[in-house]
């Protein structure tokens, strides 16, 4: 007997035997091919809500936590609870200098409160728009492409210079297309600043629209115009890369609170929005929803297994006769269970690869049809199943042929070459 | 070529115990053409399926060209099966999606055997009984007789030192017979040691050495002057 698994020889047995029962062969191999296609889709379709929710945060660092100063909620110190405080640019400092593993610390101030937006005009024109006092290392925590003129210097930080960047969106709204927007002074509550760049956001999703109509001017420049006081709004703070913000926070929480003498546990006296934690829910989530994927898929690629085994069983039955025969004439019953588990690997492995193929089909198709409606609002982006993917199904389908053959293997080779003498 | 030493084989059927082989003491020399008769129950399906290495008996030994069968494995016993016997069948079991050459060439892939070898061995076996044209055709476009020379082909194929007929001619009508019992002959004469089990008493007047079978034990054990299959055709 050649060693080969699959020589010619072999390849042309298995091709003949399933031959001989080919209808019956194509019904069973679609439940295995049902399967994988159910599987692929569904890892496809995990992965498209993936990409469209984590679209969202696109173009933002996401190792990130937002502070800013709330009420205080406890008394501490002899002083009373209740009084309100605000966090200034010395506490960055202090922060930069304490705290290691962090990248940036961003002090920022925004012109009135979460969600307002100032009046503001250029000639006759004007338009809402949010309007933030930045230092330039904003643009290693946002992503903004400058489309025309510069972006925040430290030349602006120290001369405080009148100056602003402003979003496209601004732009079109303010200007006529094709007029010059460089140099031109716009009026935010009644001060005037000059236009030394335009931006466009890096970003998709829900946010996109608003990240588009933003102002950014020099922070120091915001403190001296709106009578700030050296005060900061709130802090955009980075983690480097090998550490998170999620660890790091509490840290910064408790320096913030010595300087401001709070107390300890007041838990209130800090807002924080940690971007790090809630992404990384969010992968958490896509993670177990993979699994999720992998589970529904492979319990119905499973009912496809049975299928096959079932039908292996069936024939090896109706061909006991012809087992009997090739016992008789020589056949070791390791070459006959080779030739059914080869047998059941063969048809699942080739109706897995349909399956495989019809899915990449489909998901190709669809995601035409996505690039078609380009809605960047939608939470759906891009299904596609990766090559790692791709692999562990084929694994999973290897496996599973191998299962689907034993029992009939078994059934095989249990057959006496005494049936092949019994005439009936 | 085939020595048998007082072999008994009894079955267990529930609690009892059936007796069918109550010391059977049998040689075959090489060359010769035997038959075994018997009635149904005589042990002689038995017999043949110890001869053929299907099944073994408990008591007594059996040494098939001087190699003693006992204990074998499957794997053992399949590849003594394909070394030392070519099998022809009452209903000549061809399988059934293979062509004629295919059938043919089986025992010689269970050797191991290569392709190209395979096909020029079994085309000479096929033209030896006369079906060269009929290589590629399925079973199903055979006649009976033409399928029991199919099956002589491949019985032959392995180039075996024992042929085992069981009823080689049971589902054929007399003319067929009597052609196929033609062939049987020649290959005989040819060198080959063939055992044929068989009730019709024509055939078995067809070869050289008449064995009677009753109740288990060998009553009759005579040789013949056979009878020319060719002159009945």
């Amino acid at each position: 007997m050649s060693s080969s698994l699959l020589n010619k020889d072999l390849r042309k047995e298995i091709i003949e035997s399933i031959r001989s029962n080919g209808f019956r062969t194509i019904i069973t191999a679609f439940g295995v091919f049902w399967g994988i296609f159910i599987l692929v889709l569904l890892l496809a379709a995990s992965k498209g809500l993936e990409n469209g929710v984590k679209r969202s945060f696109q173009g933002v660092a996401t190792n990130t936590v937002f502070m800013w100063a709330q009420g205080i909620s406890k008394s501490y110190k002899g002083l009373p609870k209740g009084r309100s405080y605000r966090f200034d640019v010395t506490d960055a400092e202090a922060i930069r200098q304490n705290i290691k593993g962090l990248k940036t610390v961003s002090p920022r101030n925004r012109l009135g409160g979460y969600g307002s937006s100032n009046s503001v005009q250029y000639k006759l024109n004007n338009g809402s728009y949010s309007v933030y006092g930045d230092y330039p290392e904003i643009l290693t925590q946002k992503s903004l492409d400058i489309l025309a003129g510069r972006f925040l210097n430290y030349n602006d930080i120290q001369k405080k210079n009148k100056i602003a960047v402003i979003g496209k969106a601004v732009r079109n709204e303010l200007f006529k297309t094709g007029e010059n927007v460089l140099g031109e002074y716009i009026k935010i509550q009644g001060v005037s600043f000059k236009i030394i760049g335009v931006y466009s956001a890096n970003s998709s999703g829900a946010r996109s629209v608003e990240e588009q109509k933003q102002i950014y001017i020099p922070f120091t420049t915001y403190d001296l115009a709106f009578n700030n006081g050296g005060k900061v709004g709130f802090f955009a703070i980075t983690a480097k890369d090998n550490n998170s913000i999620t660890s790091l926070k509490e840290d910064i929480m408790a320096l913030l609170r010595e300087r401001h003498t709070i107390h300890p546990e007041d838990e209130r006296a800090i807002g924080n929005f940690d971007l790090f934690e809630l992404f990384s829910k969010i992968s958490g989530l896509f993670v177990a929803l993979t699994g999720v994927a992998y589970f529904v898929g492979f319990l119905i690629l499973i009912s496809g297994i049975i299928g096959i085994s079932n039908i292996m069983l069936i024939v090896i039955k109706e061909r006991t006769k012809e087992i009997g025969v090739r016992r008789a004439l020589g056949a070791t019953p390791s070459s006959i269970r080779r030739q059914v588990l080869i047998e059941s690997l063969f048809l699942t492995v080739i109706s897995g690869m349909a399956g495989v193929s019809f899915a990449a089909f489909v998901i190709a198709i669809v995601n035409i049809i996505l690039e078609k409606i380009n809605d960047p609002e939608m939470m759906f982006a891009n299904p596609s199943v990766s090559l790692l993917n791709i692999g562990v199904a084929l694994f999973i389908l290897v496996v599973c042929g191998l299962l689907a053959g034993l029992i009939p293997a078994q059934t095989a080779i249990k057959i006496k070459p005494i049936e092949a003498l019994r005439s009936e | 070529m085939i020595e048998i030493k007082n072999l008994h084989k009894s079955y267990q059927m529930g609690s009892n115990s059936l007796h069918v082989l109550k010391g059977i003491d049998f040689k075959v020399k090489e060359g010769e053409l035997v038959s075994i008769m018997g009635s149904s129950g005589s042990g002689k399906s038995t017999l043949l399926n110890i001869l053929g290495i299907l099944d073994e008996g408990e008591e007594g030994t059996y040494h098939l060209d001087g190699t003693l069968i006992k204990n074998l494995n499957e794997t053992i016993a399949a590849q003594y099966r394909n070394k030392f016997l070519g099998f022809i069948f009452q209903s000549f079991n061809l399988i059934n999606y293979k062509s004629a050459l295919d059938n043919v060439s089986l025992p010689l892939y269970y050797q191991g055997v290569n392709r190209k070898e395979r096909v020029e061995r079994s085309m000479h076996y096929l033209e030896k009984v006369g079906l060269a044209d009929w290589s590629g055709h399925l079973p199903s476009e055979l006649s009976g007789g033409q399928k029991q020379r199919v099956a002589i082909a491949r019985a032959l194929a392995a180039d075996p030192k024992v042929l085992l007929a069981d009823e080689p001619t049971g589902a054929l009508d007399t003319k067929t017979s009597y052609e196929v019992m033609d062939l049987i002959q020649q290959i005989n004469e040819e060198g080959k040691t063939i055992l044929i089990v068989t009730h019709e008493p024509d055939i078995a007047k067809m070869t050289k050495r008449i064995v009677d079978l009753k109740d288990g034990l060998i009553i009759n054990d005579t040789k013949i002057e056979p009878i020319k299959a060719k002159a009945n055709v």
